[in-house]
């Protein structure tokens, strides 16, 4: 069956981009309408997705940043490069459907000025954690989620560390040990 | 935790040094006598922020970084990432590779069956069975070591392959060593199958239904438990799965019980596959080639790839994206135990306290894996 056809009719007016990549299909989507279009892949009874994956987030502020950098030279790309054209963060959802065992990535694009999306848990409860950690690491955060805490770090942590802004050895945080 | 004032229980804190909480997990539970009303695991502990280290590290660089993950089954972890990277690449990796990674992955699935079978029977009091297992653990890992120096974090094949050929005594070694795994699970199977009181303990606890557990995101054993038939080396079969003859053992409550009853299963079918693949190495000739055709600097197209594999836990998925540079832009590890834990307050609700540990110990919830 043709997954990106069907996807693509049942989600028309909705996709921003779809592209194919090695068998994996990516579309794109608005993020307001993240909620809707999942909806609608989930209970279409032609493809399906009834599981997912994972929610993975990504900060594209440097994406092929450093490969027009080689290609220049010495030259510092030091002037900020088509950034404002596509917002920074990315929120990517991986699926499956247990029925037709296809794949399916849907994305959708988060902007540093509204770092909100709506929450996908009402219609998986497997994506409480995974929106967790994107909020942890991102700082992306997900409206009506039932439990919007950090993750993997401590509650006392300030920053994003998945950020590309964000410095490997860290900024010399200490962990504060705080007794309820 | 619907409508449930959490105040009028006691807390109790287990965890994170605990040892029946494998590793550093750390539950929080709100108990009525000794029922668990509700629970709240609090993950993070064994956070190495290998996904942010991951983006400084070139492709190869990242492999000693997977075994860390599910220690138990470091080579599953492994091939996992290889493949996805091969994936990303378009390179498809030579016949003698696909067989020896086979064999090298479910002697590493039988490996991380025996410990979570055995260390089941430890948590519930059966200290016997453990010893069966793990000295044939042992006796697998000696082949590991003797593979490439390497017992747990084997750091085994590379992208495009694998670094060497199975040596010549491996028939040798293999001939000895099946008939004792067999010998070893089945004298697990006698001692704990149809032991009264491993049955009382086991059949019926954290019992899940199917729907909750995909709704849940299981997959793995957990899911098969559950009694769907899904196992991505019959799903989604890669190298050469789909020619080989093997079951998919099913469960039908998804309790303690038939979890340990599809690993218990899942270790024969492991050696039906090492045979198999065994017989299919042979065939080959002995200069065969180990790598497909990959630059010494990895430098994938632009792009992003999802890539998973059958791992002992369940589905392992690498997410990664590439720049076209010699170091990946971003790398997301899909844990297979990460999305069963996460239903743990479910699973766990409404039983006692020392079912809340046989629970957690037959998820097989591994916190290198889980925190990453």
């Amino acid at each position: 069956m043709e997954i990106k056809g069907v996807a693509e009719k049942l989600l028309a007016g909705y996709i921003v981009n779809i592209s194919e990549r090695c068998n994996d299909i990516i579309i794109e989507v608005d993020s307001r309408n993240i909620l809707k279009c999942l909806t609608i892949l989930k209970n279409n009874e032609n493809i399906a997705f009834d599981f997912l994956v994972d929610v993975v987030g990504v900060d594209n502020s440097q994406y092929l940043l450093k490969k027009d950098k080689a290609k220049k030279g010495e030259e510092p790309a030091v002037e900020a490069p088509k950034a404002p054209a596509l917002p920074r963060y990315e929120v990517v959802y991986l699926l499956l459907s247990l029925q037709h065992n296809k794949r399916l990535i849907v994305k959708a694009r988060v902007s540093e000025d509204n770092m909100t999306i709506d929450t996908v848990t009402s219609l998986w409860k497997a994506a409480n954690w995974p929106e967790r950690e994107v909020y942890d690491m991102y700082g992306i955060k997900f409206n009506g989620h039932p439990d919007m805490r950090r993750l993997l770090m401590w509650d006392e942590f300030k920053d994003y560390p998945l950020r590309k802004d964000y410095p490997l050895e860290g900024k010399g945080e200490k962990r504060a040990l705080i007794y309820e | 935790m619907n409508n449930i004032n959490l105040d009028e229980y006691i807390k109790v804190n287990i965890g994170p040094s605990h040892p029946a909480m494998h590793g550093t997990l750390r539950v929080i539970a709100w108990t009525d006598g000794e029922t668990v009303m509700h629970c709240d695991p609090e993950i993070g502990y064994l956070h190495r922020g290998v996904e942010k280290l991951g983006e400084s590290f070139t492709y190869h660089q990242f492999i000693p970084l997977t075994d860390r993950m599910n220690y138990c089954s470091a080579i599953n972890s492994n091939v996992a990432y290889e493949a996805a990277v091969e994936k990303l690449m378009g390179v498809e990796i030579p016949l003698k590779a696909q067989l020896i990674r086979t064999i090298m992955c479910e002697l590493a699935r039988i490996a991380d069956h025996q410990v979570c079978v055995g260390i089941l029977g430890v948590d519930l009091g059966a200290f016997t069975p453990f010893f069966y297992l793990i000295i044939q653990r042992e006796e697998i890992y000696e082949i590991f070591e003797w593979y490439n120096g390497a017992r747990l974090t084997n750091t085994f094949g590379r992208i495009g392959g694998v670094e060497n050929d199975l040596p010549a005594d491996f028939d040798a070694r293999w001939k000895e060593l099946k008939p004792n795994l067999f010998k070893s699970i089945d004298e697990t199977d006698k001692l704990l199958t149809h032991n009264r009181i491993w049955m009382d303990r086991t059949i019926g606890v954290s019992a899940f239904s199917p729907e909750d557990a995909l709704n849940w995101g299981f997959t793995g054993p957990c899911l098969r438990a559950c009694g769907v038939k899904r196992d991505l080396r019959k799903d989604e079969p890669y190298y050469q799965y789909a020619n080989f003859k093997f079951d998919v053992p099913v469960g039908k409550n998804g309790d303690v019980f038939d979890r340990y009853m599809i690993r218990m299963q899942e270790m024969h079918e492991s050696i039906k596959i090492i045979d198999q693949a065994y017989e299919m190495y042979k065939q080959l000739p002995p200069d065969a080639p180990l790598m497909a055709k990959v630059p010494k600097i990895i430098k994938p197209p632009v792009g992003e790839v999802y890539s998973s594999h059958e791992t002992p836990n369940g589905e392992l998925g690498f997410y990664i994206k590439s720049d076209g540079t010699d170091k990946p832009y971003r790398i997301k590890v899909r844990p297979p135990c990460y999305m069963i834990y996460q239903a743990f307050p479910e699973l766990v609700q409404g039983e006692m306290i020392a079912d809340l540990v046989a629970c957690l110990s037959s998820l097989n919830v591994i916190a290198g894996e889980l925190d990453r």
